[in-house]
């Protein structure tokens, strides 16, 4: 694989602040890297370092062999775009908006009209050329200013965030659009994310990030087989769990996390430890059942997150579990909001940090 | 009273009459506001950029000064004048004084503080991420500080009519520095005050008439820029 963009020892300051702590990384072209790691641990500059609207206080940037200079940045940024977590628009027509950038490079403008009708198709926003940007929904607005980075198919990719806020119909239609930009288009892309689920279906490979630091990089398997103190420190709402561990009288490690509610696992470990359980690995059912899974946990249904083909729910158990079902399931088990329901999943499934 | 309405009514013929010297003593003042406000607005423009845009030592107090000078009386400013422009003043060698071009000079030095603080007003409310924004789809430094205007153009473009407004209402620049000579430098404001000292009342008002409907017309030019809808909506109860 050619490596499109490297950065080698990199450190970005904000007065007393360091934003980015002796970053170095490796983009390969083609792929999507995620970046994941909690508020303020650098995502959204390393973002903006690689948009070239940000240049590093010390270490260097390398964008297709070239080393990227404040005097190279401005011609750099044509083959480099970013969409910001805040929807940022023009007081403008759709058409308008997503045509800025081929204005910028001169295009003509049938070519642009063609471009920009194309690149509007593949964001599901056909026929939104004439509508004013800013007085659409959250999640069209977010469409529209990919397809506005998208309608460039610029070398690299930069996603910060891309499905933050919005909900799970634009958020899917939004995660296809990546997904297709990247394996038609073939553009690189490196996207920042807090969303584990998004962070383990999209991404090719996974850069976690904490105070300004790259502290792992692997594809996802990687990441979420070996979790990390880094991934579990912001992934709290996600079926982490603090707790002590001891070991039972039949050889098990029982983690009491608190709230009664005891999480059996297979690997041995004692004292202060944090647990993760992969929502898809967890059964969800309406009655108990005998099964091999050591833990079950009773609770009801506080949250459902229709995201199409799947259901994510959250169950309250005494702490909240994120569990992520089919469509179908959901529909055929005929759940609802308080709805009781029986948690079910293997010692063995459970990761000790 | 009655000299009133008949100060109207004959305001009102001599409005529909096409006199010369009325219709020149409106001209002049549209075309000193004017050309004084288009000066005002081509230097105000660098200086609100420069405020709202770039970070140096001492831009509070640059900003004061300007937001300050808003409400500077035009008597003031127009004595000032007088004395740099008069014959041993230190610009007396200009030869400006009672010409068009002190007029000028003078409405464009009034309304510079008010068109700069309006402006810099509107460039610090858009968004300063509109900047990142252009820039990473591909524009340059100015391309992208073009971007940041055209967010603020409905700011920029009432901070201009405000200061037309201005101008064209102002009586002590032009007054003092003009010296509302017939034909030559007397405009509306000049004109009413004397025509009203003369107790010429038809001609006060029908030039008082005239400047509020240039003030209101370019007022109302400037809502319907915005927002040409307004027009289609007139005259209909809010829904």
């Amino acid at each position: 694989m050619t490596v499109l963009a490297e950065l080698k020892n990199l450190t970005k300051r904000f007065g007393e602040r360091t934003a980015l702590n002796d970053v170095t990384l490796q983009i390969q072209e083609g792929e999507i890297l995620g970046l994941l790691g909690p508020n303020g641990s650098g995502k959204t500059t390393l973002l903006k370092v690689l948009a070239f609207l940000l240049m590093p206080d010390a270490g260097e940037i390398t964008f297709r062999g070239e080393t990227v200079t404040e005097k190279n940045s401005e011609r750099k940024r044509l083959e480099s775009t970013m969409v910001f977590q805040r929807t940022m628009l023009f007081n403008t027509s759709v058409y308008n908006s997503v045509a800025y950038g081929l204005r910028i490079r001169k295009m003509r403008k049938n070519k642009i009209d063609e471009e920009v009708s194309k690149a509007l198709r593949l964001a599901k926003l056909e026929d939104f050329e004439k509508r004013q940007a800013k007085k659409l929904s959250g999640g069209e607005q977010q469409r529209v200013a990919l397809a506005r980075a998208l309608v460039l198919k610029t070398k690299l990719l930069l996603l910060d965030e891309p499905t933050a806020n919005l909900d799970p119909k634009n958020a899917s239609i939004i995660e296809e659009v990546i997904a297709n930009a990247n394996r038609e288009l073939k553009t690189t892309i490196v996207m920042a994310t807090h969303n584990m689920f998004q962070a383990k279906s999209l991404p090719h490979r996974i850069a976690l990030m904490e105070n300004g630091r790259i502290t792992e990089v692997g594809t996802s398997t990687e990441i979420f087989g070996r979790l990390s103190k880094t991934l579990a420190s912001f992934a709290a709402v996600e079926n982490t769990f603090a707790g002590t561990a001891r070991i039972s009288e039949d050889g098990s490690t029982l983690i009491d996390v608190g709230n009664d509610i005891q999480i059996v696992a297979a690997a041995k470990n004692v004292g202060e430890v944090s647990v993760f359980v992969s929502p898809e690995d967890i059964i969800l059912s309406r009655n108990r059942f005998e099964s091999s899974a050591r833990n079950v946990l009773r609770g009801r249904i506080v949250e459902i997150q229709d995201l199409g083909s799947v259901v994510r729910l959250k169950v309250n158990v005494g702490k909240t579990f994120t569990v992520q079902i089919t469509k179908r399931s959901f529909n055929e088990m005929g759940l609802n909001l308080n709805t009781e329901v029986f948690l079910a999943f293997k010692a063995s499934s459970i990761q000790i940090i | 009273m009655n000299e009133i309405l008949d100060g109207i009514v004959k305001a009102l013929q001599l409005i529909f009459s096409g006199d010369p010297t009325f219709y020149g003593i409106v001209f002049r003042s549209l075309l000193f506001s004017g050309v004084a406000t288009i000066l005002a607005a081509l230097w105000a423009l660098p200086i609100a950029m420069l405020l709202s845009l770039k970070n140096f030592p001492g831009k509070p107090i640059v900003k004061g000064f300007f937001t300050a000078m808003i409400g500077i009386p035009t008597v003031a400013l127009g004595l000032f004048l007088w004395f740099m422009l008069y014959k041993a003043g230190p610009l007396g060698f200009l030869g400006l004084l009672y010409t068009p071009g002190a007029i000028i000079l003078g409405e464009a030095l009034l309304v510079t503080p008010l068109i700069v603080s309006i402006e810099t007003q509107a460039i610090e409310a858009v968004d300063p991420e509109i900047m990142n924004l252009a820039k990473t789809l591909g524009a340059s430094d100015s391309q992208a500080s073009i971007a940041i205007l055209k967010e603020a153009i409905n700011g920029i473009a009432f901070s201009n009519a405000a200061g037309f407004n201005r101008a064209i209402a102002e009586l002590g620049v032009a007054l003092m520095v003009g010296g509302n000579m017939a034909g030559f430098t007397d405009v509306l404001t000049t004109n009413i005050s004397t025509f009203n000292a003369r107790a010429d009342w038809p001609m006060a008002i029908a030039l008082a008439i005239i400047l509020l409907v240039i003030v209101f017309g370019v007022n109302l030019i400037i809502v319907v820029a915005k927002n040409p809808r307004v027009l289609l909506t007139m005259g209909r109860m809010p829904e």
